[in-house]
């Protein structure tokens, strides 16, 4: 079975005696009719019509590598009441935050919310009314959870604009991007998005998924969705590359970094091959002034799930600490079917001081909550 | 201390065993100085082209010739250029490393071509080429084949056609090309590669069919020489999930200039993520981790480790596999500085770190055990 079970008595990880926070659960509307009353008669119209527009052929939501089941969601997340996963806030309240005794949720809205839509204009009237949904229809009712910026990344100033309109709102807690941009993230086209994050005191957050509209491997199209999953780490790897060497983190110093469902394990080869390298080619990047692996230290924080499973477990402490142990967040990814309960997702062999950072304390400095 | 592999003799012999470690540098890269010195390998129509049609180089951007990392400053011609000639490698590798065989794989970019046919001709060129210029000048030389991978059926009468050759004992692509390279079309290849007891090398480097990125094109070349890192977990992954490696159990496939230190954390994704959908490719009967531990290899220049001791061991103990690692000196690419001046120095093509007990399997026997015609020369 693909379906993870999480326990089915209620309880809260013991080892959060920081409290438990959450930083990745998707929210859904059970239909685009939830998003109509924050767009334009215009833009309403062309949703209806032509609808959201990936960078790939398929239409109305159908992703180009079909998922493991519907939604890519837990057989047992379908409200009793009807609906999608995660689209009933009662249900949510009930399956997650109550069950696991969640004191933060954050939300990362996915598909519809017309990021990286191939229109930039109706990427940014759709950003807008799924920000305007997340506080009417989550965030207003319900005070465990924080709402992400959904922004229309491929246009810059259209981001800095929507930022800006949240900026200074509690109800907010960070910037969502998704990891498959058009160009690398440290493009200085997407500058604009991290210049007013950062003057927010907004983390940017890149969620695994989205279409570059390049093939998802440098090689090509791969075939299969265990490729498109696995090939999530790739492409998150090379934002990290970018935003480094493009000097992302030089330029704009207060910039703070999330990786949200894209693995971690990978990130230490990363700093290292970067910090090698770097030694035979500063010639070419001379605004680089900082190690790679010193701007990866401090400059970025990652979620747990999906976590890398090393054949000994042991093995992911060397990883967790080469990273740094206040750099990682707890993640659920509720209401998705590789869902992690919180009781179970940090081996034990964890010291429990560590789990209590990962369970809340590192996101609970990092959001300021 | 990585120690100084004793020099002289042939590798193989009882008494050659005996004497001591012999090194066997798996990857080293002989530069073609222009198309002009391809042309005499090349048919009429096909020379005439070159001439015509005004093709002087098939130099890649994925190692611009003037850019540090493409020639270690020391080892850089009065031209600027890599070294074209045997003696040279012999003066600023072979000798000064210790290596009693190297493999060449050259790198200039046939497999960028578009036509299929020039591809070819251009490939056939730069393989006898090799063959002329370099392995029948230094008996210690043994090649890869180049192949033209856009067109399967070229690419494997290319292995039919040098096969016969026992100093060419491996088969040559690049990591970055049209397809993954586990999509089913190119089994005619692998199936060519069990045949003749050649492993599947893959190389660094990019055909430019796709941006290096996922995410687009890169802005510098320090992007693009990291992201190679990224590919060679696409396309492990590839092989893994459309069955290459179930399907040719026989086969090696030998990862070259790809950094090391990826493989743990890749492995631990994919075999999570194996277990929860692997009803979709019910051919992968076994855990992606031991299946590449069994048919894949991956030579050191770059480990893509910081120095530290201690954390290059851990490393080690995260791959699980003492069998896995071949040495290479990636020369002349700028990877590390310094020679040895003396047996029993460090041997500074050795990457720091790596504890002195592996060394010989890494430089001698994990080798032998990948290139079943390395082993040739010991029975003669």
């Amino acid at each position: 079975m693909n379906v993870i079970q999480p326990l089915a008595h209620p309880g809260k990880p013991p080892a959060a005696t920081l409290g438990l926070i959450d930083v990745d659960i998707h929210p859904r509307p059970n239909g685009i009719e939830a998003f109509r009353p924050y767009l334009s008669a215009r833009w309403w119209d062309y949703l209806t019509t032509y609808g959201v527009r990936a960078r790939h052929g398929f239409f109305a939501g159908q992703p180009p590598f079909p998922k493991a089941q519907p939604l890519a969601s837990r057989r047992d997340a379908w409200p009793p009441g009807g609906g999608t996963p995660a689209s009933d806030l009662d249900f949510l309240r009930h399956q997650l935050l109550d069950n696991y005794g969640v004191d933060v949720g954050v939300l990362n809205p996915l598909q519809p919310s017309g990021q990286g839509d191939r229109n930039n204009a109706f990427s940014a009237a759709m950003a807008h009314a799924v920000n305007e949904w997340q506080l009417e229809a989550w965030l207003r009712k319900e005070p465990r959870l924080r709402g992400s910026v959904v922004v229309p990344y491929e246009d810059g100033p259209a981001s800095a604009a929507e930022i800006r309109k949240r900026a200074g709102d509690p109800n907010f807690v960070q910037v969502l991007m998704m990891s498959r941009t058009a160009e690398p993230a440290g493009n200085p086209r997407y500058w604009p998005i991290y210049e007013a994050a950062a003057e927010a005191g907004l983390p940017v957050a890149f969620h695994a998924f989205g279409y570059s509209g390049w093939a998802m491997t440098n090689g090509g199209w791969p075939s299969f969705y265990i490729e498109e999953v696995s090939e999530h780490a790739t492409s998150c790897q090379n934002q990290v590359i970018s935003l480094v060497v493009e000097g992302v983190f030089e330029r704009i110093p207060t910039l703070k970094v999330i990786l949200i469902e894209c693995g971690f394990a990978w990130l230490p080869s990363v700093a290292w091959r970067l910090d090698k390298h770097w030694r035979m080619l500063k010639d070419e990047v001379p605004h680089l002034r900082r190690a790679p692996s010193e701007q990866i230290r401090s400059h970025i924080w990652v979620s747990t799930q999906p976590m890398e499973e090393p054949e000994r477990a042991k093995h992911l402490l060397d990883i967790m600490g080469w990273i740094g142990w206040d750099r990682i967040l707890f993640a659920s990814d509720y209401p998705h079917w590789d869902f992690d309960d919180p009781r179970e997702a940090l081996p034990g062999l964890i010291p429990a001081e560590r789990r209590r950072d990962i369970l809340g304390g590192n996101a609970r400095a990092l959001y300021r909550l | 201390m990585a120690f100084w592999p004793r020099r002289g003799g042939r590798l193989g012999g009882e008494t050659g065993m005996a004497e001591g470690l012999r090194a066997i540098d798996c990857d080293v890269h002989p530069m073609v100085p222009g198309m002009r010195v391809l042309i005499p390998y090349m048919d009429q129509f096909w020379a005439d082209q070159v001439v015509e049609r005004g093709i002087t180089t098939l130099d890649t951007q994925s190692w611009p010739v003037h850019a540090p990392k493409t020639i270690r400053p020391d080892w850089r011609g009065a031209n600027g250029r890599g070294a074209d000639r045997v003696e040279l490698l012999r003066a600023q590798a072979l000798d000064r490393f210790g290596a009693d065989i190297a493999i060449l794989n050259p790198l200039y970019g046939v497999q960028l071509v578009f036509n299929e046919d020039m591809a070819n001709a251009f490939t056939r060129a730069l393989n006898d080429w090799v063959r002329a210029e370099w392995l029948d000048r230094d008996e210690r030389l043994r090649a890869s084949i180049v192949i033209p991978m856009h067109n399967v059926e070229h690419a494997v009468a290319e292995i039919e056609r040098l096969a016969p050759d026992r100093r060419f004992v491996q088969v040559l692509s690049l990591v970055m090309g049209e397809t993954p390279l586990g999509r089913r079309h190119y089994w005619p290849v692998y199936e060519a590669c069990v045949r003749h007891g050649l492993p599947f090398g893959i190389h660094a480097g990019s055909a430019y069919r796709h941006p290096q990125t996922s995410v687009g094109w890169t802005s510098w070349y320090f992007e693009e020489y990291a992201a190679n890192q990224q590919a060679f977990q696409s396309t492990l992954a590839s092989l893994i999930t459309e069955g290459v490696l179930t399907k040719f159990p026989a086969l090696r496939v030998v990862l070259l200039e790809s950094g090391v230190t990826w493989l743990p954390a890749f492995l631990w994704r994919l075999q999570k993520v194996w277990k929860g959908v692997r009803f979709e490719i019910p051919w992968v009967d076994r855990p992606p981790a031991e299946l590449v531990r069994d048919q894949v290899r991956l030579t050191v220049q770059p480990l893509d480790a910081p120095d530290d001791a201690d954390v290059v061991q851990r490393l080690l103990d995260h791959l699980r596999s003492e069998e896995m690692l071949l040495w290479a000196s990636d020369w002349p690419h700028w990877q590390f500085d310094g020679v040895a001046a003396e047996p029993g120095e460090p041997n500074p093509a050795v990457p720091p770190g790596l504890p002195e007990a592996l060394l010989p399997k890494l430089m001698r026997d994990n080798p032998l055990a990948t290139y079943p015609r390395l082993r040739e020369g010991e029975k003669a």
